[in-house]
């Protein structure tokens, strides 16, 4: 099985479906350095930091809390620019134009920042270098054999500089690894009991 | 310089009253007066009365809370207006400057000269005004509270003698042991033997003979003054491009920053206000996410105000102020590490701070509690570091909302087997729990009034996975939180 290909550096991509945050959490645990999290400030959902912390340490987070879509695509644009913060979220409400998605491809390329926007279902814009849909599995046989499983479907549904592709994964929190499981049919049955 | 209705002078000079005035002020459990005006003090009145027992002797008074923090800086004004007639000037308790004028007295055309100038200059600006001039501190402010005037040259013996012992700042029990002993005035406890009063009373009394008496020497420390941050640069012509605007603010910025950095310190807060020429004036403020002094840093970071700022028909005035400067210790300089981040990092914050707001930019802190949304703190990244360990015993949910309530098939301290959530239905394959969390009773929720609540991690077929809580004292389900 091959891993899921890393999100180029310089380019905004997109990730919609259920396990967005999930699969945002776990892109900036990949990366170093400050991670920026934009959202409007009166979204009802929040990051819980304690949830964060089975990904990355959650004092490299910092949170920018905006009124409008208008001034978080204007502050993306600002921090992806600029490059200190190497890795930024942008929690997207409205659909994104083209020339909002290009612009922020600008800034990211400049800055060799990248960005990843979290959409809702069907808001993409065609400047994103690459648009997933992550959505949470149901694990009948979790590893630790309980309460933590993370697995997830992440569909790579368009890439501008490869080929698509789905892949099943698994966070591990102990180790922080992402590991790559065998589709669903493959998948080794729990052994029934001897004799 | 005495003033001794300092407090009531000045609340008189903001709002006159006809008539007795008093400030009152709450001590020992009673209203007590505080300060009163010369009218009031003739009716009988004192300080330290009780506001009722005042009020029995003189129903037309009229009295007004006393505000002490504005007392002292009432004060603090008038040391500085009092560097006009010496540079050397202190202050002296809460009521009374101290001035050395060595030296500086032929300026006013003599002592008496210098005396009778303050006094007018005070009485038109409504201040009552005691004033003693002597040889020593000590014997300035004997004369001050007990016989106003000037001591003569070497004569300083002589003018104090007469005066009561209370005059050499005394305590009190000091000074009623000492009448008791029959040694009313100064000049009574000079002519006795100091051997025997030193071991009665020791040394400080004898020190604050000495320091009247100018034998020991007595320092005054003047206050320092307040660094200055504010600069302005007038310009003989009308500007408005933003460019010019821009270069004069660098220009404004290199000397203020000169200033700074003469102080070891850094701008937080800098005004920049524009005069037109109309009159008009705007103001751009640039809140910054950590002390700055380096111009070439700041410069970019004005440009988006300056941008906004309306020129009108031009602008022939540029003020720049630091309005909060912090401690800046210089450090030394490496070649690439993590205080070289850590700028980079603070001139991006300040940047979308004048997008956002400064206090728009956050970070979590730790908190402890138990209570899901009460287990961290959101701070302005500007104003705090990252700072301690995130523990928690059980696996947390990666989002947090309002709790949303569930339908449920079947209510019961049991997770449902099948609920509907957010118009979706779901159906559990597994349920991890319960953790039981009770609401903190020292504080005030609202949303913790259903009582204790027992969390579960729903696992759904569907996949999601979500934290939910059943609230056994009210029955029913939510849902809190996503694992995903």
């Amino acid at each position: 099985m091959t891993a899921p290909p890393a999100l180029r550096p310089g380019r905004v991509h997109e990730v919609g479906g259920p396990a967005a945050w999930a699969f945002a959490a776990v892109q900036a645990a990949q990366g170093r350095g400050p991670v920026l999290w934009l959202r409007e400030a009166w979204l009802a959902e929040m990051p819980n930091p304690a949830g964060l912390a089975g990904f990355f340490d959650p004092a490299r987070l910092l949170l920018a809390q905006t009124r409008n879509q208008t001034d978080t695509l204007a502050v993306a644009e600002e921090a992806l620019r600029d490059g200190t913060v190497p890795f930024v979220v942008i929690d997207i409400t409205q659909p994104l134009g083209l020339t909002e998605g290009r612009r922020l491809q600008l800034a990211a390329r400049d800055g060799q920042a990248t960005g990843l926007c979290l959409i809702p279902e069907g808001a993409g814009s065609n400047a994103a270098e690459t648009r997933w849909l992550a959505s949470p599995l149901y694990d009948p046989a979790p590893p630790s054999g309980g309460a933590d499983s993370t697995l997830m479907r992440w569909e790579l549904k368009k890439n501008k500089s490869g080929t698509s592709g789905l892949w099943d994964v698994r966070w591990d929190a102990a180790t922080h690894r992402l590991d790559v499981v065998s589709p669903p049919g493959e998948r080794p049955q729990p052994a029934g009991p001897p004799g | 310089m005495w003033f001794p209705r300092l407090a009531s002078d000045r609340s008189l000079r903001a709002r006159p009253a006809e008539g007795p005035f008093a400030l009152a002020l709450t001590q020992e459990n009673a209203e007590r007066i505080h300060c009163l005006s010369a009218k009031a003090e003739r009716l009988g009145l004192q300080r330290g009365m009780t506001m009722a027992d005042a009020r029995a002797y003189c129903p037309d008074l009229v009295s007004r809370p006393a505000d002490l923090p504005g007392d002292s800086r009432f004060l603090a004004m008038l040391a500085r207006w009092a560097t006009r007639y010496c540079p050397w000037v202190g202050l002296d308790g809460a009521d009374g400057l101290v001035l050395d004028v060595t030296g500086a007295t032929h300026l006013a055309g003599g002592e008496s000269a210098l005396l009778a100038d303050m006094r007018q200059r005070l009485a038109r600006a409504g201040l009552s005004v005691r004033l003693g001039l002597a040889d020593s501190r000590g014997a300035a402010w004997a004369l001050a509270h007990w016989a106003e005037g000037i001591a003569p040259k070497g004569h300083v013996r002589d003018v104090l003698a007469p005066l009561p012992v209370a005059a050499l700042r005394l305590d009190a029990p000091v000074c009623d042991a000492l009448r008791r002993l029959g040694l009313q005035t100064v000049g009574a406890l000079m002519a006795t033997p100091r051997a025997p009063l030193a071991r009665r009373f020791g040394p400080a009394l004898m020190q604050r003979l000495d320091q009247a008496l100018g034998d020991l020497p007595e320092a005054i420390s003047p206050q320092a003054e307040a660094p200055h941050y504010g600069i302005r640069l007038t310009l003989p012509e009308p500007i408005g491009r933003t460019e010019d605007v821009m270069a004069g603010t660098a220009r404004l910025l290199d000397r203020l920053c000169a200033r700074l950095k003469a102080q070891d310190s850094g701008a937080r807060v800098l005004e920049l206000t524009l005069r037109r020429v109309d009159q008009a004036s705007q103001t751009v403020e640039l809140r910054l996410a950590g002390p700055m002094r380096d111009p070439a840093r700041i410069l970019p970071l004005f440009r988006r105000g300056i941008e906004a700022a309306d020129a009108g028909f031009g602008i022939d005035q540029l003020r720049l102020e630091a309005t909060l400067a912090e401690p800046l210790p210089p450090e030394q300089i490496t070649r690439a590490g993590p205080a070289r981040q850590g700028a980079a990092l603070d001139d991006l914050i300040t940047r979308i701070g004048t997008r956002i707001g400064l206090e728009n930019v956050q970070r979590f802190l730790p908190a402890d509690s138990h209570i899901p949304e009460r287990s961290f703190l959101i701070a302005p990244a500007a104003f705090s570091r990252p700072e301690g360990a995130w523990v928690s015993p059980r696996p947390r949910p990666l989002r947090l909302f309002a709790p949303e309530p569930v339908t449920a098939t079947a209510p019961g301290p049991q997770p449902p087997r099948q609920f509907r959530w957010r118009r979706m239905a779901l159906a559990t394959a597994r349920a991890t729990g319960p953790e039981r969390i009770t609401p903190e009773w020292w504080l005030e929720d609202a949303a913790w009034h259903s009582g204790l609540r027992d969390y579960w991690r729903i696992d759904t077929r569907q996949g999601r996975a979500l934290w939910m809580f059943h609230t056994p004292q009210a029955p029913g389900w939510f849902v809190q939180g996503e694992f995903a």
